[in-house]
């Protein structure tokens, strides 16, 4: 039995984004209900990262929201270390929450502007109140920015003052600050350069395994979530679609939506390479396909993922929603 | 860790090194009207705030009043008194320089306290708005778009006609100026809501008040301590203009006679009072308290104009 | 740590790529010495310094680089679209022999959209929110070519055929927002086309989109330039979009340009310390790096402190004295030009 971390388990979120009803009803419009999240499980071991992969509206940055607490599901939970993080403000909800951290995707937007380095990364200090004393908060502070790779005299600087990179470095100084064992990194480097990205990669990869961190990282670039996974989450339009471990997704992906984004994603060894693109695009969230919702661009689709919501089969150690699972990875059909 | 011992303070000189070099700074150094219009500005504040030692006489001390003195042209000597006064004397014999200072300096007083109260007001609603949304957000908001189908004298003139049948008759002289303060406040908060909240709607989104949230930061201290200093650039500037709006606004109503009173006259009173002399021929009395109130709206308006046009990144 | 050489990273599959060169001597462009300046209040700024390329017919010439290094401001110089104050301060750019970079008014917008046809990253930079495609397809054809309006709208149905849309006829009435945004895309391909340009310029394209519409659209702009004989210089940071679609690629850095050649040698076998190090730091899908990218140290200078010699200096772990007070001079190196003082000599022992 693996230590799990974070238990995610039927959670399901519904947006109502209809028009006013004043609008509804002048334009005989019905109700339209956006379902971001769709019956999504997975758990976390505590020390691994668990990446999500998904296109524009998978429900990615849904689901993010959903396990730090900052929405309320529509229906199922998430369970952190056990406890549920969404329960209403209690003194384990707010132990909990200092154990809860996230590293989000724009850094000029993710610090706020006006307020000194220093301010930014004690704040999560000053509110959890692990450091009473203003001389060891500036020196925790110190280290946390030497621990990303900034000098402790960044901390009288303003956001303005710092590259994209080092702006990424000090969210994630922030992140640290309150001592988590459990960061959800939304998409983190994906404003970033390659050649800073890779040192943002690497520096969460040594925090990782220098501090046992547990990640939920969130990504739509498979080469990032290939570096940076040991299990993986295939979304498409809400649901998960394929769990599998990064190797077993990476070397022989299953579902026919894995396949199809694996090879549309460009090599850097790719020379000249051909593409098998289906063609069709991530249909609209609101109304979406019936049955199986890749059915409408699948090559194997037949009227059964049309109609029926395909099962999880669970596999040789993965989880695939599809209804043509087995014969795909017996090898009996080909795509 | 290091020995170093971090502060999170730096030091005084850096930071005015760090306004001197500023963009605004910059912006400021390099445009001749704004730096006019700050020195003419400048020169009327201190000379209303230094009042009562710089004016030659203390006009609204009956004890020192000269009857006979009434109607001294400009540089005129006072057929009472023999005193010299360089911009004349109204029908009381009161030095229209020395009420000049006097009442800029109850114009300003009132001026900058309308827009203070009206910029908490507003910037306070405005950011409730912007970040609770929903009921709240439409309440405030419709409040505010039914008192902008009213022009802003009205609307000041509604809340002074109220508040004056509210108070004694004994009292009101004394509350005068407050009544003022209060109304024209009142009128004048809808535009610090309306921008406040777009950008709050704005900056809310943003990801380090996510951060905040995520750590159990209450909405009010999101509020006040995260949001309050980012929207604070459009407040400046609106406050700036609203300044030259709501001196114009108190003369406004000072002249229609249902301001300031004759006994502690503003700028607008001093006007009124002119005005009745125009046509005999006591030009003066009309005209210096104008050319005041036009030096000091000018003044304020452009530099209100320019700290928009710096603060608009889009027109550098 | 080390960087992947040649041998082991071709493995993949190199095919040599072969075109149709131009008939004429004459390059389709030929940029030479391209300065853009911007005159600012904190100093006079370089964005592009000293950029030299050629494209020939039927071409696709990668232009990469990340954030700051001047690739976008030098694809909008070439095409005249310098937003003020920036302006090109020495340099010139010759479309087929024909100098285009001294052009104003009507002989620019001749040069704009005629022969030279622009994709941007965001379509609404292109097309024309309260205009029916179809009639921007057809008032864009009749601008650049000598046909009639019945003949235009014969050709905007075409163009929009030709890049997949299903239904043309029907989408030729409906507005942009009616389109996803991998069909607004095409609608902008088409758009870019229709004039039959000599050369497309095509600024990150496909950054805005998904990966599964991003291929399906690199796909159709590819086919449809190479039927044409188009020459496409498209501007991307995806060193994989670069592999996949480029047969030549130009790697720029601070303004300048350090390395450019055949895309398979410069990839693989990059002479320049930076296109080695952006090779090696760049995540592929398609395999494992279990021993960790290697990251270059620091970030991209601003262009106000672009660092004196070879920009790069500061970050390159191979800098000798030279490199840091003298422009590398210009290098041939295989089949690259190479901008740097210490490709051409044997690496050291780098592995530490």
């Amino acid at each position: 039995m693996t230590d799990i971390m974070v238990e995610v388990s039927g959670l399901t979120r519904r947006f109502d984004v209809s028009s006013p009803w004043l609008n509804r009803l002048l334009q005989r419009e019905p109700r339209r209900i956006l379902t971001a999240v769709d019956d999504v499980s997975f758990s976390i071991a505590r020390g691994s990262t668990y990446a999500l992969v998904g296109e524009s509206g998978s429900g990615k940055s849904t689901i993010a929201k959903l396990v730090l607490g900052l929405l309320k599901p529509t229906a199922g939970q998430v369970l952190v270390d056990g406890s549920d993080l969404s329960a209403t403000a209690t003194a384990a909800s707010d132990a909990l929450r200092r154990r809860v951290q996230m590293i989000f995707q724009d850094p000029y937007a993710s610090l706020n502007p006006r307020w000194r380095v220093g301010d930014i990364i004690s704040e999560p200090i000053e509110v959890f109140g692990l450091e009473p004393d203003a001389g060891a908060r500036a020196r925790r502070v110190a280290e946390l920015l030497d621990q990303v790779g900034l000098a402790a005299s960044d901390a009288t600087k303003f956001p303005h003052q710092f590259s994209g990179g080092q702006r990424q470095r000090i969210g994630i100084a922030r992140a640290l600050a309150s001592r988590p064992e459990f960061i959800v990194c939304d998409e983190p480097t994906s404003a970033l350069d390659v050649s800073v990205q890779a040192q943002v990669l690497n520096l969460m990869r040594d925090l990782q395994s220098e501090l046992g961190l547990t990640y939920l990282f969130i990504s739509h670039d498979l080469s990032v979530v290939r570096y940076m996974a040991d299990q993986v989450g295939v979304l498409y339009l809400g649901r998960l679609v394929e769990t599998a471990t990064r190797d077993a997704l990476f070397e022989a992906p299953c579902h026919p939506y894995t396949r199809m984004l694996l090879d549309a994603a460009p090599r850097i060894d790719g020379f000249g390479r051909e593409h098998q693109t289906d063609g069709g695009e991530i249909p609209d969230p609101i109304n979406p396909p019936s049955g199986c919702h890749y059915h409408p661009r699948c090559a194997l689709a037949t009227e059964r993922c049309r109609v029926e919501v395909p099962a999880v089969s669970n596999l040789e150690g993965r989880q695939v929603v599809c209804h043509e699972a087995t014969q795909i990875l017996s090898g009996s059909v080909d795509l | 860790m290091s020995s170093v011992q971090p502060t999170l303070k730096p030091s005084i000189s850096s930071r005015l090194r760090g306004v001197w070099e500023s963009d605004i700074a910059w912006s400021f150094r390099h445009s001749p009207v704004a730096m006019i219009a700050a020195f003419v500005f400048l020169a009327l504040i201190l000379a209303a705030l230094f009042a009562p030692w710089i004016a030659p006489y203390t006009p609204f001390d009956p004890a020192s009043l000269n009857l006979m003195d009434g109607f001294t042209p400009p540089m005129g000597e006072g057929m009472g008194s023999g005193s010299v006064y360089w911009l004349g004397t109204d029908d009381q014999g009161r030095d229209v320089f020395s009420t000049i200072l006097y009442g800029m300096r109850l114009s300003l007083f009132i001026g900058l306290s309308a827009v203070a109260f009206a910029a908490v007001l507003g910037v306070t609603l405005g950011l409730i708005a912007g970040y609770v949304g929903g009921w709240v957000d439409a309440l405030i908001m419709r409040v505010a778009d039914i008192q902008l189908t009213f022009p802003s004298i009205m609307v000041a003139l509604l809340i002074f006609g109220i508040a004056r049948g509210l108070i004694p008759a004994e009292y009101r002289d004394q509350m005068a100026v407050w009544v003022l303060i209060l109304s024209i406040g009142l009128s004048e908060w809808v535009q610090f809501a309306r921008t406040v909240r777009g950008s709050a709607m704005v900056e809310s989104k943003k990801d380090y008040v996510q951060a905040a949230r995520l750590i159990g930061r209450k909405p009010r201290q999101i509020l006040f301590r995260h949001l309050l200093p980012n929207v604070m650039g459009p407040v400046s500037v609106i406050a700036t203009i609203y300044l030259a709006l709501a001196i114009i606004t108190e003369a406004t109503l000072s002249f229609l006679g249902v301001g300031a009173p004759p006994t502690r006259p503003s700028l607008g009173t001093l006007i009124s009072i002119g005005q009745d002399y125009l046509f005999s021929g006591e030009w003066w009395i009309l005209l210096f308290p104008s050319m005041t109130l036009l030096a000091l709206a000018l003044s304020v308006n452009l530099l209100g104009d320019w700290l928009r046009d710096a603060l608009n990144p889009k027109l550098q | 740590m080390s960087i992947p050489n040649a041998s082991s990273a071709s493995a993949t599959g190199v095919q040599p790529v072969s075109r149709p060169s131009s008939s004429h001597d004459e390059p389709l462009l030929a940029v030479e010495d391209l300065v853009v300046e911007i005159p600012t209040r904190r100093g006079l700024l370089r964005p592009v310094d000293g950029v030299s390329f050629e494209l020939n017919a039927g071409e696709i010439l990668g232009v990469v680089g990340e954030s700051g290094a001047g690739k976008s401001i030098t694809g909008a110089a070439i095409i005249g679209l310098l937003e003020r104050p920036a302006r090109i301060a020495s340099g010139s750019v010759r479309l087929a022999g024909k100098r285009i970079d001294n052009l104003t008014g009507d002989d620019l917008r001749r040069v704009r959209g005629g022969e030279i046809g622009t994709v941007f990253q965001d379509p609404s930079t292109s097309l024309n929110p309260l205009q029916r495609i179809g009639d921007q397809l057809a008032e864009t054809a009749r601008q650049h070519l000598d046909i009639s309006r019945a003949e235009s709208r014969d050709r905007a149905l075409l163009a929009l055929q030709e890049v997949g849309i299903p239904a043309a006829a029907e989408r030729l009435d409906a507005y942009p927002h009616e389109f996803s945004g991998g069909m607004r895309q095409r609608v902008v391909i088409a758009l870019a086309l229709i004039g039959e340009p000599v050369l497309v310029i095509a600024d990150e394209p496909t950054t805005a989109l998904d990966v599964s519409v991003q291929a399906q659209v690199l796909t159709l702009l590819k086919r449809l330039c190479l039927e044409r004989g188009t020459g496409v210089m498209m501007i991307t940071h995806d060193m994989g979009v670069i592999a996949e679609t480029t047969d030549r690629v130009a790697v720029m850095y601070a303004g300048r340009v350090a390395e450019i050649g055949p895309t398979p040698s410069v990839l693989v076998n990059a002479a320049h310390p930076y296109t080695r190090g952006l090779m090696a730091s760049t995540p592929n899908p398609a395999s494992d790096v279990a021993e960790g990218l290697v990251q270059i140290p620091g970030a991209m200078p601003g262009l106000l402190s672009i660092p004196a010699g070879c920009a790069f200096h500061p970050r390159c772990d191979r800098a000798v004295p030279d490199c840091k007070q003298k422009r590398p001079p210009r290098e041939t190196i295989n089949d690259s030009d190479v901008w740097c003082w210490v490709a051409s000599q044997p690496q050291q022992a780098r592995h530490d």
